[in-house]
């Protein structure tokens, strides 16, 4: 089975500090691909190299067979490939529908750009999907700066369903949440991940071995071992470098 | 940073502004009809001159107008601006003899073109580089007039107005032009009032909250920017063709920074998240000059006070005035 996303000897400089080195990880359709380890490990970086938002000083990305290490944040969004932030990045002065609509017109392009927000049905529907897909459909005339911090969570899950990916970078969607509002959004996260390609940056570990198909553990920037859930729970050396010290 | 956006601060009136210009109440909208009727009725009431202060007023919202496409709905600040104004109305200059028809789409495509080749390179760059980028542009089109024989000198010129296809007396002049200047600005506020609620409308907006977002949405935010620059050049363009026009002199100082940071305090004075609040700057900021002048000779002091009294009370400038 070919990957839907593939990266290779991703490699990323901050000055002296390497904040990744030589990551190497594939997403496959259908599975979520977990991403964990310690403060400072390097995921949000990985995250940002992937979604466009950083450029890697070495290695490749090919998506569906299309090298795409060279391309700008947005043209990977067209592609496919959405991200979601680690702190909320909402629009708070739109109501959620409104947010994923902008979300969804965000291929839109020439004269069509020139309708009326509203009245587009295209990135309506899509809008409206996405925030029923979240569990948001009640709430979508309420202005996203006064919803719950768990709504939000939700909200910003949404706009990036909203684009119409086929690849999920998520960093850390359970941020911030109370324990009651975390169940429903690890359920959220086992549905997308049956269709779509995942990678997950979580801290949470019960939310990752529930969720989690294949789980990567950083440290210190590099990959310090790859394998299905149980193979990570029981290995020793990452035992030592990351879960030990929680046991 | 990132929280800051999470949670609309209550007194914010930028955030919530940016959205608020495309949803002018029914209420807002007549209370600008009911203006517009009124200047339009100027030759029943008012004086030739007040009627030629109206004209530069309605020019100098034109012009406000056209830059509030930039600070208010995308968030840039551009010092180039005065420099598309200028080029409008050098356009006159440069086309002597012909029709209105042809003066008016020429400022026009002339100021959009400038703002094409600047746009790409200035919109490099952002926030303070911005600034200073479009400062520098806009003083070389600046220097371009002021330095070389193509404008015709240093002090100005005096121009002859394009063909109207009506006849102008020197005692209807005054009456003509305050209905074009109107008819003008009604049109482009009408039109803008309108595109702020479109698509492109609401990207603009979203690229003045979080760029950074609509680029991880998908946005092409470049582009998006340099349609905004070039639309607002044009329209600049646009408003320096109807000072022409209204004036008959044309002078390197309009295209002056100076002349840009006027426009940015007529956005600022009336309120940059209000897509009328550039029309309130420019006749506030009119009125307060013509009253300075009957006060007192130093009537830049007068203004100056009025305007940090305005800034430092009003936060979301005069067209947030009925809602705080």
């Amino acid at each position: 089975m070919t990957a839907a996303l593939q990266a290779t000897g991703l490699s990323r400089r901050f000055g002296g500090l390497v904040a990744v080195a030589g990551v190497s990880l594939d997403l496959h359709r259908g599975q979520a691909h977990a991403v964990i380890g310690p403060n400072g490990a390097g995921k949000s970086t990985l995250i940002n190299l992937l979604s466009g938002a950083l450029k890697p000083d070495e290695g490749s990305i090919v998506l569906n067979g299309t090298e795409i290490t060279e391309l700008p944040d947005w043209r990977r969004a067209r592609a496919g490939i959405g991200r979601s932030f680690q702190r909320t990045q909402l629009f708070p002065a739109l109501t959620a529908q409104e947010n994923t609509r902008l979300a969804a017109q965000s291929r839109t392009r020439g004269w069509r750009l020139f309708r009326r927000a509203g009245d587009d049905p295209d990135t309506t529907a899509q809008a409206a999907a996405a925030l029923d897909q979240v569990g948001l459909a009640t709430l979508t005339t309420v202005l996203a700066g006064t919803l719950s911090h768990g709504q939000r969570r939700l909200l910003e899950i949404a706009l990036v369903l909203a684009t119409n990916p086929t690849i999920l970078l998520l960093d850390e969607p359970l941020a911030g949440l109370g324990a009651e509002e975390t169940a429903p959004v690890v359920a959220l996260l086992r549905a997308l991940a049956a269709r779509y390609a995942m990678l997950l940056v979580e801290h949470d570990m019960d939310a990752v071995f529930a969720v989690a198909h294949q789980v990567t553990v950083m440290v210190d920037g590099r990959v310090l071992e790859t394998g299905t859930p149980d193979d990570i729970r029981r290995s020793p050396a990452v035992r030592d470098a990351y879960l030990g010290h929680r046991a | 940073m990132a929280d800051a956006w999470a949670r609309p601060e209550p007194d914010d009136g930028v955030l919530a502004g940016a959205w608020a210009m495309t949803r002018l109440s029914l209420r807002g909208n007549l209370i600008l009809l009911l203006a517009a009727l009124l200047l339009a009725a100027m030759p029943y009431w008012a004086e030739p001159y007040t009627m030629q202060l109206a004209s530069s007023a309605l020019i100098a919202a034109m012009f406000a107008l056209s830059l509030q496409i930039l600070t208010g709905a995308a968030g840039l600040v551009s010092l180039a601006h005065a420099g598309f104004f200028g080029l409008g109305a050098y356009t006159i200059y440069l086309l002597p003899g012909a029709s209105i028809f042809v003066t008016l789409p020429a400022a026009m495509l002339l100021s959009g073109l400038a703002a094409a080749v600047i746009g790409p390179l200035a919109l490099r760059t952002r926030g303070f580089y911005f600034l200073m980028t479009t400062l520098a542009f806009g003083q070389m089109l600046f220097f371009l007039f002021h330095d070389t024989s193509l404008g015709g000198g240093t002090d100005g010129v005096f121009i002859t107005r394009p063909d109207l296809l009506l006849t102008v007396t020197k005692a209807t002049r005054p009456k003509i032009f305050l209905f074009l200047n109107l008819a003008m600005l009604s049109l482009m506020y009408l039109g803008l009032w309108w595109l702020m609620g479109t698509m492109f409308g609401h990207a603009l907006a979203g690229i003045r909250v979080n760029q950074d977002r609509m680029r991880a949405m998908g946005h092409d935010v470049q582009r998006l920017k340099l349609a905004a620059f070039i639309l607002a050049g044009a329209l600049a363009g646009l408003a320096g063709h109807m000072a022409a026009l209204t004036d008959a002199f044309v002078s390197p100082d309009l295209l002056d920074w100076h002349h840009s940071a006027e426009a940015l305090l007529m956005v600022l004075l009336g309120g940059i998240g209000a897509l009328h609040g550039p029309i309130l700057g420019a006749f506030a900021l009119t009125l307060v000059r013509e009253l300075g002048l009957a006060v007192t000779e130093r009537q830049r002091l007068v203004e100056g006070i009025v305007i940090l009294a305005a800034v430092l009370l009003l936060r979301r400038g005069l067209a947030g005035l009925r809602s705080s």
